[in-house]
């Protein structure tokens, strides 16, 4: 692969310490992120995405503790490449160097998300003003051009307005160019578009889709709803229990999953084409991390799983040089396992579909 | 804004006059004259009423007393002090009430602020556990308690402070009775802080903020503290007006000349001028302290002023 590297997790652990005990939320995870590119991190609720990228950010909450692993982060924004190891910094230095200015956020829910006594100008400006030292007037040129650039009508105007003056959307859109205000080379966005009606969704996406195309920016995308991530994804991570159980090409998690867990996702998924009568539900419940794991996590939900699963936990197998998937399944001496028939088709049905717009 | 503002001192002018004719009439239900002195003749006693018109019936004297308050004529002393006016009776008075609850105002302010800010941001240590313990001992015992424990250790035991209060060391005699009266201020804005900065430090909007890696204090103050005043300045209010109104209690244990111990005078003597003007004093003050905690407000948050804009732009 020659593309540039510019966010490298290895080995990535996190726990969180409760009163219940300590809470195991990030247990191993690899990711890469390579310029210009969209990672989607998909799962359920408790999977571990938000944190994996709160520690990038280096937000996590006070009683978070990281246990192992390095976080690098390579920077060309003036030419010449810079490593950094994020993990190495302190909270001050993040701020300094990399909070805002180097990797931005954007938050899920935009009606709390923006401070309700601040003009929403002052808010874009803010970043600039404190990390550039730009000055007053040409940070107030910058923040209309970016209000213009997120799609808000008469930028100069709503300059003055406060958040609650601003529909969903619109506030969502506010803090897109809050994020977008420093030229970050990172974005993260951590479910963007939950808070919001459907058809306001798909223009968030597609703006930030835009924005992508005319910035060059990288996006990490957290999602659980697969129909984001095949709209927007180029790299696909599933996580589970605190761990990425598949990890490829968008194209190759979605036609050729190999973890049952995938299928028990994309299974899941609504769909019009079918002769079902029921919403097909992966069963049981999240694992639950403040348990010690022995064995797959995944084992007690999965109707594919073989005695080893409740032994050992199953390594990485490679798929395709893209493409890996932590299930036994894939060890050469699994019996022959293959994704349920419903799903076959429906993946059927997808490729057609898809092939059929094609020419659009 | 400004029509909300001026809106807002006519039904305050309103609101005062309506307190005025109640305290007229309660006067008036009230046992006894100012004159019940057993020595005083019949006619002796009607002599002294028709020369303060007391002898004409409560509406007029009503509409009088208003006449003459509008030209900051607020009538004399019947007996306390015979025949004194009574701006003079309290030019000597207020003021000491004033200052010395503007500076346990402004102590409990600060220092509960303070307080409450270092319990926040260190929740859940030892200073955090500290300022519970002081606010629950601020609210719960009342400020004689202090007063007393003050003038006995302070005053008494270590000699720094006067005992009681005395007019040519006013600064030095005022210390004690300022923190006495400080302590529940203290202890109310601390937790009240403390609970307001939590819920704001736990907002998305401080996630963000932070995300933007903006710099600890601007964090704290401009997105934090802002956001967390406006429930803080509700509960200020009346006990801005409850401090600089004078506690009689506080004032008797340091002899203070306050107008707290003279309201007290002025009820069991009926002396009615005196009863009227600072009831009408206090309500004055709570008015318009309430009012402007209702700008300040304003000022704070956005949306309320905007709120109240826009009101007015459809009216």
């Amino acid at each position: 692969m020659n593309k540039d590297k510019v966010l490298s997790i290895r080995d990535l652990s996190i726990s969180f310490q409760t009163s219940a005990g300590e809470v195991n939320a990030i247990r191993g995870v690899n990711l890469d992120l390579y310029q210009g590119e969209t990672l989607a991190i998909v799962g359920e609720s408790g999977s571990g995405k938000s944190v994996t990228v709160k520690a990038i950010m280096g937000i996590l909450s006070g009683n978070g503790k990281v246990k192992s692993g390095t976080i690098d982060f390579t920077s060309r924004k003036s030419g010449e490449e810079m490593k950094e190891e994020l993990l190495s910094f302190s909270k001050k230095e993040m701020r300094r160097r990399i909070n805002g200015r180097r990797i931005a956020m954007v938050f899920q829910d935009p009606m709390t998300s923006l401070n309700p006594t601040m003009p929403i100008g002052s808010q874009i400006m803010e970043g600039m003003r404190y990390h550039y030292k730009t000055n007053k007037k040409e940070a107030y040129e910058k923040a209309v051009k970016l209000l213009d650039l997120v799609g808000i009508t008469e930028p100069e105007k709503r300059m003055k307005s406060y958040p609650h003056q601003l529909s969903g959307g619109m506030r969502q859109r506010v803090v897109i160019a809050i994020a977008l205000s420093c030229d970050p080379e990172i974005l993260i966005c951590d479910e963007p578009t939950t808070a919001l009606d459907v058809t306001i969704q798909a223009k968030i996406l597609e703006l930030i889709k835009d924005i992508q195309k005319k910035t060059g920016i990288s996006v990490i995308y957290i999602t659980h709803d697969l129909g984001v991530v095949a709209k927007v994804a180029d790299y696909v991570a599933v996580m589970y229990a605190g761990k990425v159980v598949e990890k490829g090409l968008s194209e190759e998690i979605f036609y050729d999953p190999r973890h049952p867990y995938t299928w028990g996702l994309l299974s899941a998924m609504p769909d019009l084409d079918t002769h079902d009568e029921v919403l097909y539900t992966i069963p049981g419940s999240p694992f639950n991390l403040l348990n010690k794991t022995e064995g797959d996590a995944f084992a007690e939900r999965n109707r594919f799983a073989l005695n080893i699963d409740y032994r050992l936990e199953p390594p990485m197998f490679q798929v395709t040089e893209t493409h890996y998937a932590a299930t036994w399944l894939l060890h050469e001496n699994a019996p022959a396992v293959s994704m349920p028939e419903a799903l076959k088709d429906r993946i059927k049905r997808m490729g057609e579909e898809v092939n059929s717009l094609g020419g659009e | 804004m400004k029509r909300y503002i001026v809106k807002r001192i006519c039904i305050s002018a309103a609101t005062l006059l309506a307190i005025l004719l109640i305290l007229f009439l309660m006067l008036e239900l009230m046992p006894g004259s100012p004159f019940n002195d057993e020595k005083l003749t019949q006619s002796q006693v009607a002599l002294l009423n028709a020369k303060y018109g007391l002898d004409k019936p409560v509406f007029i004297r009503f509409l009088n007393y208003v006449k003459n308050m509008l030209s900051g004529d607020f009538g004399v002393s019947y007996t306390i002090s015979k025949n004194t006016s009574i701006t003079t009776l309290l030019a000597s008075r207020l003021p000491i009430s004033i200052r010395i609850g503007g500076q346990a105002v402004l102590l409990g302010t600060v220092v509960g602020l303070l307080l409450g800010l270092i319990a926040a941001l260190k929740h859940n240590t030892i200073f955090d556990t500290m300022t519970t313990v002081i606010s629950v001992l601020g609210v719960s015992l009342p400020s004689y308690v202090f007063a007393l424990g003050l003038s006995y250790t302070l005053g008494y035991q270590f000699k720094w402070f006067p005992l009681l209060y005395q007019q040519q060391a006013a600064v030095k005699s005022s210390v004690l009775p300022t923190i006495s009266l400080a302590m529940f201020t203290v202890a109310t804005v601390a937790r009240f802080t403390r609970t307001e900065m939590l819920e704001v430090l736990g907002s998305d909007y401080m996630l963000l903020a932070e995300s933007k890696g903006l710099p600890g204090w601007r964090l704290i103050l401009i997105h934090g503290l802002r956001n967390a005043l406006i429930p803080i300045v509700t509960v200020l209010a009346p006990l801005v007006v409850s401090l600089m109104t004078g506690s009689l209690v506080v004032e008797k244990i340091f002899s203070i000349p306050g107008i707290g111990s003279l309201l007290v005078t002025a009820i069991q003597s009926n002396d009615y001028n005196v009863i009227v003007t600072l009831a009408f004093i206090y309500s004055a003050m709570y008015i318009g302290i309430m009012l402007a905690v209702d700008i300040l407000y304003g000022l704070i948050d956005p949306r309320i002023r905007l709120a109240k804009e826009d009101d007015y732009e459809q009216s």
